[in-house]
């Protein structure tokens, strides 16, 4: 049983841990600017991004899958366990839910998402402004509930490693890297 | 009675074809426009106009149109957008609340299509355009359709800092749909 993620594994942790944190930042500053050339550059920025989490979320799920990650401490009580899993669970499918609702929120408000101004992201949604408005709510809670998740994300690894004193942490960071 | 029933043909498409349109129905009618937002086209469309018209397709050289936007009407989709075009550095429609375009000729292209020349006039700058539109008889109706491209910049729509066209292109697609009643 192996008792660390693989070197793609951490990449793809660290990189999305990187890219989503920025992601987030970006949509809370960038909404409240007042309408200006920069804050059009900045929305069609953040919708590359998300487009670009997108995909790599789809390549995580992909390793994750055919990569069995090492297995939670046998002395961790089940409930634990579980709640780790939903933990998991519920920052897979927001970042899966995140960016769709983003592109349907762009779609439903007739802007069309373009990757890099070069790939155009077809619209699923015709141009609805009620429907827009549902959307960029939804859009916001999902990432409200999403920062609450990742808080308790960092919050459990803290513990692990401080409380607990395991290998949670630590088997996610770069120096205990396996071959693969 | 070949010769009556051949009047009677051609008196009959005369007077079909010597209806004048006049009536416009703000209704079934439409001014839209699309532009470029960092290589993604947009589009948006101005909720109160009105027009003036004379067409009879018999007669397409003596047909008149005038045109009036309300510039103040703008629907860009997101309302911090249009708050942003009535502003100075776009419409500045306090000063300028009004795009008007006055034909000056109109040419018949054969078929349905036809060459409306004329003059555009948008926050005190003027600039000749030629307009190329469909006519379609649908019933005691008539409907024109049409576009057309103009430059922002030569309207000076989209002053300081909106004045480079890497987010905002200069070139905006006019697309307009009248339909008018005959008289």
């Amino acid at each position: 049983m192996a008792t660390h993620y693989t070197k793609t594994a951490k990449g793809l942790h660290w990189l999305m841990a990187v890219l989503l944190i920025g992601l987030i930042a970006l949509g809370f500053y960038m909404h409240d600017l007042p309408l200006s050339p920069e804050k059009l550059k900045l929305y069609s920025w953040h919708k590359w991004a998300g487009v670009t989490a997108f995909l790599l979320v789809l390549v995580r799920l992909a390793w994750r899958i055919t990569h069995i990650p090492p297995a939670l401490p046998v002395n961790m009580p089940k409930l634990m366990q579980l709640a780790a899993h939903a933990g998991h669970l519920a920052l897979y499918g927001l970042m899966l839910a995140i960016p769709l609702s983003g592109w349907l929120m762009s779609s439903a408000k007739g802007f069309q998402t373009v990757w890099f101004g070069v790939l155009p992201i077809p619209d699923l949604l015709d141009k609805n402004k009620e429907l827009g408005d549902l959307l960029q709510t939804v859009h916001m809670s999902l990432n409200l509930l999403f920062i609450i998740t990742i808080v308790g994300h960092i919050g459990a690894a803290l513990k692990h490693h401080f409380i607990d004193k395991d290998d949670i942490l630590t088997r996610m960071l770069p120096k205990h890297a396996k071959e693969n | 009675m070949k010769k009556l029933a051949l009047a009677f043909t051609l008196a009959t498409a005369f007077s079909v074809q010597a209806v004048e349109y006049t009536q416009v129905q703000a209704d079934k009618s439409s001014v839209a426009f699309v532009y470029k937002q960092m290589g993604v086209a947009v589009d948006g469309k101005f909720k109160r106009f009105s027009s003036q018209l004379n067409f009879d397709p018999a007669k397409p050289a003596a047909a008149k149109a005038t045109f009036d936007v309300e510039l103040a009407s703008v629907d860009t989709g997101a309302p911090e957008g249009d708050d942003e075009v009535a502003g100075k550095p776009w419409f500045n429609t306090k000063a300028f609340p009004t795009a008007r375009f006055v034909s000056s000729s109109v040419k018949s292209l054969g078929g349905n299509r036809y060459e409306v020349a004329g003059q555009l006039s948008i926050k005190g700058k003027s600039q000749d355009v030629v307009v190329p539109a469909t006519f379609t008889a649908q019933g005691n109706s008539g409907v024109f359709d049409g576009s057309f491209t103009i430059r922002r910049a030569d309207f000076s729509i989209g002053e300081g800092s909106w004045a480079k066209f890497d987010i905002v292109a200069n070139d905006v697609l006019i697309k307009f749909r009248i339909t008018a009643a005959s008289k």
